[in-house]
């Protein structure tokens, strides 16, 4: 007599070990060395990669219906907001200079993170490590994606969304997002996990996404706040990774703890100064503004960021070396970086514009010991030449600091007054420098910076300095893209839409 | 080792004197005057003496602060590389000492309209 056998089904834990764990093959025809070359130049000392843990154990199968599940909800949603003018529920257009910035800056970002990943799973020889690598990998560029396709929407109606591509690679401001790419991409595995995966993605990502997403849904972009959505559960799983890599790193040798901790400082102050730019569209860019710089500061850095050093203590990590100047800078980075902005703007892709008296005091009551005494005189002023019909233009460009390649805006940690100057020599040529943070990273690897490529003096090399030639390279027209938000086009398409929209004009 | 790596490294510097076609690079800033959000960067051929950068570009781009006409050019005062030096007016930046790529920033004691004490 047949008997029915009913057939077994896999535990979770099983799934898992059969679909991650067992897929790890021991390497017979070549050595391992050879299977896998770039392991251990970094110094990083591994004896157990099964002590990789993944708290997640998610497996492919199943990733993939997760994700396909959230990219259902999000094309619906984005169908949705195509469809009923979502472009005009905004608070107000000068909202859209943050979403510009974003495409521009962060989700090429985004696209770089999906090639370092996709790089050190096939890099690192431990099998979970190479399993979540490979997922990460894929999530990043699905976060790449939604992000341009959410906001192609808005490029049907404003200007500065058409060349974001261009404008990553060639523009000047982007730069800083680009160079912190670009260095962790060339940088070991190790090294990628801990400016990506932990800097990246656990120190500095509320400070980075929750801004923006809170902003958005603050202004009216539905668009916006379902991408932020749809990538917060992989952003779980990110940060997870990356805690997870750290300690893995520290328990595994105690001679891997100087070199850990020398990246930490390092890919904190590299983040900190992306982060110059989040500052900058929280304090000066969302008509509706959700709470300041110096506020988001102190929940997610100060509370945050104070706790998961407090945790890593002990494993001997202390806090990284640029914490104390960087505490120093949140009063002061989003002006000095808006004032840039403003009388730079005819090379951006994107509109700025005089701050009002409503947001001048608003800028003063969450900055009273800085914004009146040292930023309010300089934006009267250029009120002053603004309403004489000579609006302030700085042509005389910027000096960029070699290691962020930030324009020079900040001022010495302890003097608001004085811009900070940095400089160096290294074989025979001169190197300048925004903080003493980027120069400690310069000094450390001088041959890895003296190649980078730098905007404003590459204007000259390659274009002679001219600056209509320059901004054709960038994709940015002028007169459209660029300059005060007063009197542009986005305003006045904004504004007449709106208006039909909203009144029977 | 100047850099991590898995064999000998050596970078290429992108922006050598020899890139610049015939010119160099110059950065100028003046002290406390911080409506200016960064030194300038200027490019001028190395024969360019102080007293043309001085009346042609730096005049010009200091223009929007409310000190620029008070400027008494006889006594501002120099520095070179954060140390304070004496330019001569009559001479070429090669002559003067000025390389590719050095900071020159201008002191003027007195004048501060938009600056506050530290």
């Amino acid at each position: 007599m047949d008997m029915k056998v009913a057939k077994k089904k896999l535990g979770l834990k099983e799934k898992y070990r059969l679909m991650t764990r067992d897929l790890g093959w021991e390497p017979t025809y070549r050595a391992k060395d050879e299977v896998f070359p770039y392991v251990n130049y970094e110094g990083i000392k591994v004896h157990d990669w099964d002590k990789w843990e993944d708290p997640f154990r998610l497996t492919m199968d199943s990733y993939w219906k997760y994700q396909a599940e959230k990219e259902r909800k999000f094309y619906a949603i984005i169908d949705a907001h195509a469809q009923n003018n979502g472009h005009l529920n905004i608070t107000d257009a000068r909202y859209l200079s943050a979403l510009k910035i974003f495409l521009q800056a962060i989700s090429p970002g985004e696209y770089a993170a999906h090639k370092g990943f996709a790089r050190v799973g096939r890099e690192f020889p431990g099998v979970g490590t190479q399993v979540a690598c490979q997922m990460q990998a894929i999530d990043e560029i699905r976060h790449a994606q939604t992000q341009i396709h959410a906001l192609s929407n808005y490029n049907k109606y404003y200007d500065g969304f058409h060349a974001f591509a261009d404008a990553r690679d060639r523009i000047w401001y982007t730069s800083v997002a680009r160079s912190f790419f670009d260095d962790a991409m060339s940088a070991g595995p190790f090294e990628f996990m801990i400016a990506i995966g932990f800097s990246f993605e656990y120190v500095l990502t509320n400070l980075l996404f929750v801004p923006f997403m809170s902003g958005a849904a603050y202004n009216g972009d539905m668009a916006t706040v379902t991408f932020g959505f749809s990538a917060q559960s992989d952003e779980a799983r990110h940060m997870t990774l990356g805690l997870e890599c750290i300690k893995f790193m520290l328990e595994q040798d105690p001679d891997n703890l100087p070199i850990v901790q020398g990246w930490l400082d390092k890919w904190f102050w590299r983040g900190f100064r992306v982060l110059g730019l989040v500052s900058t569209m929280m304090d000066y860019m969302l008509p509706k503004r959700v709470m300041s710089w110096r506020e988001a500061w102190e929940i997610y850095g100060v509370e945050n960021g104070g706790a998961l050093f407090k945790d890593l203590a002990r494993y001997g990590i202390r806090p990284p070396k640029g914490w104390d100047d960087a505490e120093k800078a949140i009063d002061h980075m989003s002006h000095q970086f808006m004032l840039g902005l403003y009388q730079w703007s005819f090379g951006t892709s994107f509109h700025s514009w005089i701050p009002s008296d409503e947001d001048m005091d608003w800028l003063s009551a969450k900055y009273p010991t800085t914004f009146d005494k040292y930023y309010r005189p300089r934006w009267d002023h250029i009120r002053k030449l603004a309403a004489a019909g000579t609006p302030f233009k700085n042509f005389g460009l910027a000096k960029l600091c070699q290691t962020c390649q930030l324009p020079v805006v900040f001022t010495e940690p302890d003097d608001a007054t004085m811009s900070c100057h940095r400089e160096t020599e290294y074989k025979g040529e001169k190197y300048h420098f925004c903080s003493d943070g980027c120069q400690h990273i310069f000094d450390n690897e001088p041959e890895k910076y003296v190649q980078a490529w730098l905007p404003m003096p590459s204007l000259f090399q390659e274009l002679n300095g001219d600056i209509g030639a320059w901004m054709n390279w960038v994709g940015l027209r002028d007169g459209e893209d660029n300059g005060d938000f007063v009197g542009s086009r986005d305003q006045r398409n904004f504004d007449q839409w709106r208006g039909m929209a909203t009144s029977n004009l | 080792m100047t850099v991590t790596a898995i064999k000998e490294y050596v970078g290429v510097p992108r922006d050598r004197v020899e890139n610049f076609n015939g010119k160099q690079l110059v950065y100028v800033s003046w002290d406390h005057h911080l409506l200016f959000a960064a030194p300038f960067l200027l490019c001028l051929p190395p024969q360019t003496s102080f007293r043309e950068l001085v009346e042609g570009p730096l005049s010009a781009l200091v223009q929007p602060d409310p000190d620029a006409a008070a400027i008494d050019w006889t006594k501002v005062e120099w520095l070179k590389s954060n140390q304070p030096w004496t330019p001569d007016f009559d001479r070429s930046l090669v002559d003067n000492g000025i390389g590719h790529k050095d900071q020159i920033r201008m002191r003027t004691p007195g004048l501060a309209s938009l600056s506050a004490a530290a």
